[in-house]
């Protein structure tokens, strides 16, 4: 997981989900090695695991709260911050840094209001930096979900982000 | 419904003759036209060629018999994978064996109506080698297949993973009708151990005597475990394995619980590997449907049951005993052993824990005998090897060849030999944990003993081949990002070391590393693989200690000179624009930095010390005008 | 037992089948260095500093974890084996900061000793190190990862002994680091401050909030009245800091020292402890006359009662009321003594010297002001008292023998044992039998309670009627203990408990050990009998005899129980959950 970077979405959990939640945890408690079958699942319920969520693991299944931190930070595919239906990511590699991706990002981050790594409280669009994905001649670079936008001048942000309204 | 034994080998007498067409085209004489089946088309349907929309093909396929109502003439099936994912989607019509390669959904309505309609092959749609020699009636003698020995893959790309009937139809299950019926415990352990089949895993640990130990190990409860993994970047053999023929691990693993006394299984699987675990849950719901899993097995009175347990993206997890820590809900951290799984593994149980290949290659040697499969392979080595052969050559894939094959034989007649007209440098097996094997020593018959002499190993099977355009400074540094990324961070060595160690590479890529930095990297990677905790630091270093072993020049050219002579370290390389410049400004208009000015017409020219060396230039220019040196 | 030998150093010996490498060459009487390992809970082999070669092995192994085998022959100080020791701990220095100089633990540290017998140089490798920030958030303890060489010892403390386990490892490779769930604080988590992490870490990497500097400004300031007082445990383990063997008591030369130091009055702890008796025991008569909760639980050990509040808040009607000693001193040194002295209490400056961390939590919990301000003003740790002797130039071994002052300074042989694991409860019983009964008991010492181990039970007979008790040290055998009391399967009348294993002589602020005396000498009990030798040897040794005590009733707090006393004398519990 490397570095450890803390989600500042709210939690919008609902009820249901955490009956769901407690439901499988009230199954599992008891089974030999619960602990990752139960954050594999608690994941698939909420999309990424909130301090909210481990702890009602912690309390269900009995398990210190960071004892299950420390798995959840162990394995990549555990997330503490939820993926936004759109991802963005800006490409911070040398040539697109020099061209502005900076700037790009910034702006990006000014209109979301989030840092990289986070999510809208919405959930609709998180944003991430990547290092160089070879479209170096296109720099500064960005994608969401994948589709490749080049040349990307801070100014353009509102015009591309607005395409992803719904 | 639960089958009797006799119900298995009656599902096997049924489909004989369907299924014998699929096998080699070559022993179906023209009188199966007048079977039922007139052909069969099988459509890969495992995540390279899924990738590539391969189930829209499938789909179309069973879509037009359908409609043409040639269901009883016409048999779609959905198979896995046939190791040629980089030619994928792949269609092969029997009996002819015509291979189609890279075949697109919109292809699918004149190979239909043409081929399967008509009888006329599509010549066009055809894989190249198969089109351009018409000698090559079938796939199995295009020249990528003709030196493979496929044990472990028999069925991948022949059968419907999804169809336990098709497994049962090519013998499946008849290993363990066998050991249950006719073998006790020990004698299925010493048809194992005779056979000299080792740990396809990477350590190469023999199988039999694995299983020996778990089997005399004290204890009611003990457990059977499959590593199911596989985090090498590059190497997809039990991905394909559990794909295209999961039915084979389930026998198997039944097999060793049978024999070493144990009722429960599980698979530590990556929850990468949707597909896999998709099919494996689908073979194991038949199985126990069947009553080949679960209570008293074909009547036996031997009960036996398989659990899936998913990784979570730790590629330290593969280790045994970091696995069998995270399947007990904790972070992934291998133990120190002794003690050893077979004695204290899971839950404190007694554990055996073999590689899907491994375990892919038991039903096949029970039921083939010991002697058949020992007569493959090196004196030490027995049997076949799976491979992902990637990187410079001409075909790409997954290869299962008998041990003592040799690289040139991979490289030039498997693989077709270097695109490019470029020269072999070097071969790297065993992924982040193996080593390279430099062009001198390209004659080497591959085996476990062989390439550890070389500086290498097998590791799970990653193959990757090398041209002069491929620095080994920045392959080694390649390969330690990942163990540095991978590394559990429990032991110092392994931790800190390895981090230490990548900054001295990385100091080297940059030209600022100095030739008692040479020495005193070697002597951390002998130090670092002397004390690790675990076999990933254990491992770590011996990429570099390879290429330092073989090209310690390159090495010295990055020091003395600070120059990367494969010109792919970035900070060592400079753009230069030569005479063949015509001035046409494209390359100056590509630049993310504005470095190239020039006047339209004339030479332009790089300033490199604004220069980032991002290479845009170079592929822009249209006149090869640009040079990286 | 199967006995195995084998060769170490070309040394012959034979040990019991299942022993380690590390242990039997111990028993040969050669030492192999360790950094991870502690017997009994941390058993990783993560650091590598212990490893040997053993004749045919394929790499060095791990000495603390590998186990012998017949015929095996190790080698321990080969060139190779020296040469892999000092890589790995130049390795750990190259992400440590190597900040000796002013280190609290330069003189104690493992790393720092291991580097040099190595000859280690402190630069031999270089690159970027772990990102880390110091943890100053807690009331107790300071967290500081730029010197954690994540042996993992802390996290084995927090979880073994106490079954809290609210730090341990997180995130993976270069930069796993030691921090709490949500890298949250660790004093806005359920931690209990019992320092047990810190007496284990080998290095500076935890410590204790130092209050070193506010002592010395009391001192120093003319409008302050200070005075101080020490726990019954701190004479037998201080010396240890000074050179004297493990066990020995210096309680004159502390008391010496501590009048040198320009405190105004020098009291023992031991005199609150008692009341703590009197005020607890009547507790406990009345709790077993009129029908209260049972079982009574003891109250003394704050990080116990912190523990009871996020864990068991369900149980808190169990404690006793009682404030711990250390509060109780405080309370009337600021209320009975600053009256009888004429002396504001805002004016005065009381030190408790305690062998805890968790002290200095308590001193800022609500409902512990009798007079208004804090009963407690500053809490110093048996180390740190000993830093502070140091700092001041005073020659400890010198000294000469004095005395506690009066009234607050008499205390008894009970109060005394209030120390070690069982001693609460040993007193209690010597005082509520006789007060039951109606006169002395002939033998006082309740053997039953006393020792190191984590659980102890005993039935006495007390004046007709059968009296259940147990005695427990460690949180993690205390919370075994409150799952059964949870479920009704403890049917005792009182329970003592202490949150370090083997009581406070095992305190958090104690002098810390390295990890080879942790391993092989069993300092606990060494400490636990110069307490139970010198209240052997003490006429006073009953909480109910102490003539100071009688006094204080007589002319302040008129009885145990009464209205004052409870003002003065007893606290509250909040319910927490069990995460913060
Ligand atoms: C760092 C590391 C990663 C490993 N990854 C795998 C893996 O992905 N799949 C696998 O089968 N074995 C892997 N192994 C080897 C296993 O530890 C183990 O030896 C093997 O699964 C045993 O099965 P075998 O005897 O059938 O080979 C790995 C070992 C190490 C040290
Ligand atoms: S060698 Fe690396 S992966 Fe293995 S235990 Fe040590 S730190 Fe972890
Ligand atoms: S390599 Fe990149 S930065 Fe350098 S001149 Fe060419 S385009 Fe510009
Ligand atoms: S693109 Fe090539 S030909 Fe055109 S100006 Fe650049 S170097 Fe010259
Ligand atoms: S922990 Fe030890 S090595 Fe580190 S700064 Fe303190 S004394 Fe020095
Ligand atoms: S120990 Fe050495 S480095 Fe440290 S203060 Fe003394 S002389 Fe200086
Ligand atoms: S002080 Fe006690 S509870 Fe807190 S972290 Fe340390 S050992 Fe755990
Ligand atoms: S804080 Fe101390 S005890 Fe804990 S892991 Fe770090 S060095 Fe070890
Ligand atoms: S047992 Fe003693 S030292 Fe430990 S927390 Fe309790 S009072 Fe403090
Ligand atoms: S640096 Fe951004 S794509 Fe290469
Ligand atoms: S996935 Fe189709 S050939 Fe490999
Ligand atoms: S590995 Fe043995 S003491 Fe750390």
């Amino acid at each position: 997981m490397g570095k450890i970077k803390l989600t500042s979405v709210d939690f919008a959990g609902t009820k249901e989900q955490e009956a769901e939640l407690r439901k499988m945890l009230k199954e599992l408690k008891g089974t030999d090695g619960a602990l990752m079958p139960a954050l594999q699942k608690a994941q698939g319920i909420y999309g990424y695991l909130p301090i909210e969520v481990q702890k009602i693991v912690s309390e269900e299944l009995g398990v210190p709260l960071e004892k299950i931190f420390g798995v959840v930070t162990f394995y990549t595919q555990f997330l503490l911050n939820p993926n936004g239906k759109y991802d963005i990511s800006v490409c911070l590699g040398t040539a697109c840094y020099v061209k502005g991706a900076g700037d790009v990002i910034e702006k990006i981050q000014n209109r979301l209001d989030i840092s990289p790594g986070d999510c809208t409280s919405d959930l609709k669009f998180s944003l991430n930096a990547t290092r160089c994905i070879g479209c170096c001649g296109l720099a500064p670079v960005m994608t969401i979900n994948g589709e490749v936008f080049g040349k990307v001048k801070a100014d353009e942000v509102d015009a591309i982000l607005d395409k992803f309204k719904d | 419904m639960k089958k009797t034994i006799s119900d298995i080998n009656k599902i096997k007498e049924d489909l004989k003759l369907p299924m014998s067409i699929r096998k080699g085209a070559r022993v179906v004489n023209e009188t199966i036209g007048s079977e039922k089946f007139m052909r069969t088309v099988l459509v890969c349907g495992s995540t390279g060629c899924a990738s590539s929309h391969s189930v829209k093909i499938y789909e179309k396929f069973k879509q037009l018999v359908h409609d043409n109502k040639m269901d009883d003439q016409i048999n779609i099936v959905k198979t896995g994978c046939f190791g040629r994912c980089a030619s994928g989607p792949i269609v092969m019509v029997y009996p002819e064996g015509s291979f189609y390669s890279q075949i697109k959904p919109e292809y699918v309505e004149e190979i239909f109506n043409e081929h399967l309609v008509k009888g006329n092959r599509v010549d066009k749609y055809l894989h190249h080698e198969q089109r351009d020699n018409p000698e090559i009636k079938n796939l199995y003698d295009v020249s990528f297949y003709k030196k493979q020995k496929k044990i472990a893959l028999r069925n991948c790309g022949v059968i419907d993973p999804e169809n336990i009937d098709e497994y049962i139809a090519l013998d499946g299950y008849q290993a363990l009708i066998k050991c249950l019926t006719r073998l006790k415990p020990q004698e299925v352990i010493d048809i194992v151990k005779e056979s000299g089949l080792r740990g396809r895993g990477g350590g190469g640990f023999p199988t039999g005597n694995k299983w020996q130990f778990a089997k005399n190990a004290e204890g009611k409860i003990k457990y059977v475990c499959c590593n199911a993994d596989e985090g090498d970047p590059g190497a997809f053999m039990d991905r394909s394995i559990l794909e295209g023929d999961p039915n084979s691990v389930i026998e198997a693993m039944t097999i060793a619980g049978y024999a070493v006394g144990s009722n429960q299984g599980y698979v530590y699987i990556r929850a990468e590997y949707p597909v896999a675990i998709q099919r494996l849950q689908t073979a194991i719901a038949q199985a126990r449907d069947y009553g080949l899993l679960g209570s008293n097995i074909l009547g036996s009175g031997f009960d036996f049951d398989i659990d899936l347990r998913y990784g979570a993206g730790a590629f330290v997890c593969g280790e045994e005993t970091a696995l069998m820590t995270s399947i007990e809900g904790n972070r992934g951290e291998p133990r120190p052993r002794p003690p050893f799984p077979a004695i204290k593994g899971l839950f404190g149980k007694p554990t055996l824990l073999n590689n899907v290949e491994t375990y892919a290659n038991i039903p096949e040697i029970i039921n083939r005998g010991s002697e058949w499969f020992s007569k493959m392979g090196t004196e030490k080595s027995k049997g076949t090897k799976v491979f992902a052969l990637c990187g410079k050559t001409n075909d790409t894939g997954l290869v299962e060849i008998p041990m003592g094959t040799t690289l040139r034989e991979i490289v030039e007649e498997i693989g077709g030999g270097i695109p490019n007209g470029r020269k072999f440098k070097a071969a790297q097996t065993g992924g982040p944990s193996g080593g390279c094997i430099p062009a001198q020593l390209i004659d080497t018959p591959i085996d476990y003993d062989n390439l550890i002499q070389i500086g290498s190993m097998m590791g799970s099977g990653g193959l990757i081949v090398m041209d002069e355009d491929n620095c080994m400074v920045d392959i080694a540094k390649f390969f330690l990002e990942f163990t540095v990324e991978e590394s559990c961070g429990k032991c110092t060595p392994c931790r800190v070391g390895t981090k230490r160690l990548l900054e001295m590479l990385t100091k080297i890529t940059e030209g600022r590393g100095t030739l008692e930095d040479l020495d005193k990297m070697e002597e951390l990677c002998y130090y670092i693989k002397n004390n690790s905790l675990c076999g990933l630091g254990q491992t770590a270093p011996n990429p570099v200690i390879s290429t330092l072993r073989y090209f310690r020049s390159e090495y010295e050219a990055h020091v003395v000179d600070k120059k990367c002579p494969a010109g792919v370290c970035k900070k060592l390389v400079t753009y230069r624009i030569t005479d063949r410049c015509i001035g046409c400004s494209l390359c100056s208009r590509n630049c993310p930095v504005n470095a190239i000015t020039g006047k339209i017409k004339e030479r332009f020219t790089i300033d490199t010390s604004k220069c980032i060396k991002c290479g845009a230039c170079m592929s822009a220019c249209k006149f090869k005008a640009i040079v990286k040196e | 037992m199967k006995k195995i030998n084998l060769k170490i150093n070309g040394l012959s010996v034979t040990v019991p089948e299942g022993t380690t490498i590390l242990e039997a060459a111990n028993t040969a009487g050669i030492k192999i260095p360790t950094l991870c390992y502690l017997k009994d809970i941390n058993k990783i082999g993560a650091c590598r500093v212990c490893v040997v070669e053993v004749k045919g092995a394929r790499n060095l192994v791990a000495s603390c974890v590998y186990p012998v085998s017949e015929g095996m022959e190790v080698i321990t100080n080969s060139p190779k084996v020296l040469d892999s020791r000092k890589k790995t701990v130049e390795l750990l220095l190259s992400n440590h900061n190597q900040d000796c100089l002013s280190c609290v633990r330069n003189g104690s540290c493992e790393l720092n000793k291991l580097s040099y017998e190595l000859g280690c140089k402190s630069d031999s490798y270089e690159g970027v190190k772990t990102e880390s920030k110091v943890d100053n958030s807690s009331l107790s303890i300071v967290r500081d990862n730029s010197k954690c060489i994540l042996c993992r010892r802390c996290v084995a403390a927090c979880q073994a002994y106490q079954s809290v386990s609210v730090i341990g490892a997180n995130s993976k490779g270069f930069d796993t680091h030691i921090a709490c769930a949500f890298e949250q604080p660790l004093g806005e988590v359920s931690c209990v401050n019992c320092g047990q992490c810190i007496n284990v870490c080998p290095t500076g990497a935890l410590r204790e909030k130092d209050e070193i500097d506010d002592v010395l400004e009391a001192l120093n300031n003319p409008d302050k009245y200070v005075v101080v007082g020490t726990a019954p445990s701190i004479r037998v383990a201080l010396g240890e800091e000074f050179g004297y063997p493990i066990g020995k008591n210096v309680e004159g030369k502390m008391v010496a020292a501590l009048r040198k130091l320009g405190f105004k009055n020098v009291f023992d702890v031991d005199f609150a402890a008692d009341l703590t008796i009197m005020e607890e025991g009547y507790e406990f008569i009345d709790r077993v006359k009129n029908g209260g909760k049972l079982p009574m639980m003891t109250s003394c050990s704050p990080a116990w009662i912190k523990f009871m509040e996020h864990n068991y808040p369900e149980l808190l009607g169990h404690l006793s009321t009682a404030k711990s000693p250390q509060q109780m001193f405080g309370a009337c040194c600021k209320t009975y003594f600053a009256e009888k002295m004429g002396i504001d209490p805002k004016k005065m400056f009381v030190v408790s010297i305690m062998p805890c961390t968790a002290k200095k939590y308590e001193k800022d919990r609500p409902y512990q002001s009798a007079a208004g301000v804090k009963d407690i003003d500053a809490v110093l740790t048996t180390r740190e008292l000993a830093r502070l002797i140091k700092r001041c130039g005073i020659m400890f071994n010198n000294l000469k023998d004095e005395q506690f002052d009066a009234p607050l300074g008499i205390g008894s042989g009970a109060g005394l044992i209030f120390g070690a694991t069982g001693g609460v409860m040993e007193a209690a019983l010597r005082t509520v039998a006789s007060v039951l009964t109606g006169s002395d008991l002939n033998n006082i010492d309740f053997n039953e309670v006393r020792g190191n181990s984590s659980v102890k039970e005993a039935v006495y007979d007390i004046a007709g009627m059968k009296v259940k008790v147990a005695v427990v040290s460690s949180l993690s055998a205390a919370r075994d203990m409150m799952e059964k009391v949870k479920n009704g399967k403890a049917d005792y009348h009182f329970i003592e408990v202490m949150s370090c294993p083997g009581g406070c002589v095992n305190g958090g602020g104690q002098p810390i050990l390295d990890a080879h005396t942790r391993n092989t000498v069993d300092y606990k009990k060494l400490r636990a009998s110069a307490i139970y030798k010198t209240d052997k040897a003490m006429k006073l040794r009953m909480s109910h005899h102490n003539p100071a005590v009688r006094e204080i009733y007589e002319s302040y707090f008129e009885k145990p129980n009464s209205h004052k006393a409870h003002e003065a004398l007893h606290t509250k519990y909040v319910k927490r959950n069990s995460f913060n």
